[in-house]
């Protein structure tokens, strides 16, 4: 037992260092580490996912908060389209079984690699400047931040606010489904879809994922999906290792960042599919 | 203009450091539930309930904290670490009001709102 918890606790540094840097919520990293490595239940993987997920947010954005990379109307905005997601997906996910959510997160991580590749081989600067727009202007959300790495104050709008908006509530209900952050698909809807700057996006998608979790995690709380010996140490784990792994975030420049998200969630969509399947590798 | 736009972005910055203050004290709370529930399982070396049950009502861990089972606390301490990026979203309501921008508090109401609602239909 002493040794399991060990484990786990080694388990949450991980995920929550490794999530941290690739602006995931580290559930993305626990689900498959303990149904692929461990061989546990899916849905017990899931309800100690979720609980990762709002560890690595808080323990994030505690290091976050120091700067001004994130922007909390964008999140608050955006937060009515997710957690309406993700509750709707928790409430799901009691009626699908095992192979259908390994085969459903296996592709969904699969998408998403090969969305970041594209995206990676297209061009060495992926900003491209958004168009003035009204409704962002009257939501305010506008801003600014300052680039560590680039060492100057980088002024941004936004656009797009309803396809945007859209993907979040898609995100919102993976999240729910497959209690991953769905960071993803956050950083996809603010960074493709309305223009918005890599860091602030992963920055915002940091804490947004807390508060979208959190919808999810009272539902899996009550219903006995969230086993506290997997549960408790990988979250003590993960607050240790998401508020080292933001600050190293700060200075890694957004191409080392895609290069480093790409292969992991490739290998990791094709174990889940092959999980699906019933084949173990 | 460009001083409004000045002050709302220091506005912003002492409300997100003031976030972060709240929220590194709902994190430690959390934490140190959580680890107080570890250790006192391993020194115990029970959890208080049969087989592998923990307590997953309100009624259940209340009853189990009172006698100081390991599991209640972890679940305890589990259930405050849920309330956290709750908590971010009441004191993020508090300051949008401070700002006297009435939209974002509407907004994050229902943000709250939400949150809340899936509370309910969870503990149902």
């Amino acid at each position: 037992m002493l040794e399991q918890t060990f484990i786990m606790l080694v388990v949450g540094v991980v995920a929550g260092f490794g999530g941290a840097i690739l602006g995931l919520g580290g559930g993305i990293i626990v689900t498959p580490v303990l149904t692929l490595a461990f061989g546990l239940d899916i849905k017990y993987a899931i309800g100690a996912s979720i609980i990762a997920v709002i560890a690595t947010s808080s323990g994030a954005t505690i290091a976050f908060l120091k700067d001004d990379v994130l922007n909390l109307r964008v999140a608050m905005f955006l937060e009515i389209f997710t957690t309406i997601g993700a509750l709707t997906g928790a409430i799901l996910s009691g009626f699908f079984n095992s192979t259908f959510l390994f085969f459903l997160f296996g592709l969904l991580l699969l998408f998403q690699s090969w969305n970041m590749y594209r995206k990676l081989k297209g061009s060495e600067k992926p900003l491209i400047k958004a168009q003035p727009d009204p409704t962002a202007e009257k939501l305010k959300l506008n801003s600014s931040f300052y680039d560590v790495a680039s060492k100057q104050q980088v002024d941004y709008q936004v656009e797009k606010i309803p396809g945007g908006s859209l993907i979040m509530f898609g995100a919102g209900l993976a999240s729910g489904l497959l209690g991953i952050g769905s960071g993803a698909f956050k950083v996809m809807a603010m960074d493709s879809m309305m223009k918005m700057p890599l860091k602030p996006s992963s920055a915002t998608s940091n804490l947004m994922m807390g508060v979208t979790a959190a919808a999810s995690a009272t539902v899996y709380f009550f219903n006995g999906s969230i086993n506290p010996m997997i549960a408790v140490p990988i979250a003590l784990g993960i607050l240790g290792g998401s508020t080292v792994g933001s600050r190293v975030m700060q200075h890694l420049h957004a191409r080392t960042l895609r290069m480093i998200f790409v292969p992991v969630l490739f290998l990791i969509a094709i174990q889940m599919i092959l999980k699906g399947f019933g084949v173990n590798v | 203009m460009s001083n409004n736009v000045e002050q709302t972005k220091q506005e912003m910055d002492q409300i997100e450091l003031l976030i972060g203050k709240i929220l590194r004290v709902g994190v430690a709370v959390a934490g140190t539930v959580m680890f107080v529930g570890l250790v006192a399982f391993f020194i115990t070396g029970t959890s208080g309930y049969s087989g592998q049950n923990w307590p997953t009502s309100f009624h259940a861990i209340f009853a189990g904290l009172a006698s100081f089972k390991p599991f209640a606390v972890m679940m305890l301490g589990l259930f405050l670490l849920i309330l956290t990026p709750v908590l971010r979203v009441v004191v993020s309501i508090f300051a949008f009001a401070k700002e006297n921008d009435k939209l974002y508090v509407w907004i994050t109401i229902g943000v709250l709102a939400i949150l809340v609602i899936a509370m309910i239909i969870g503990h149902q």
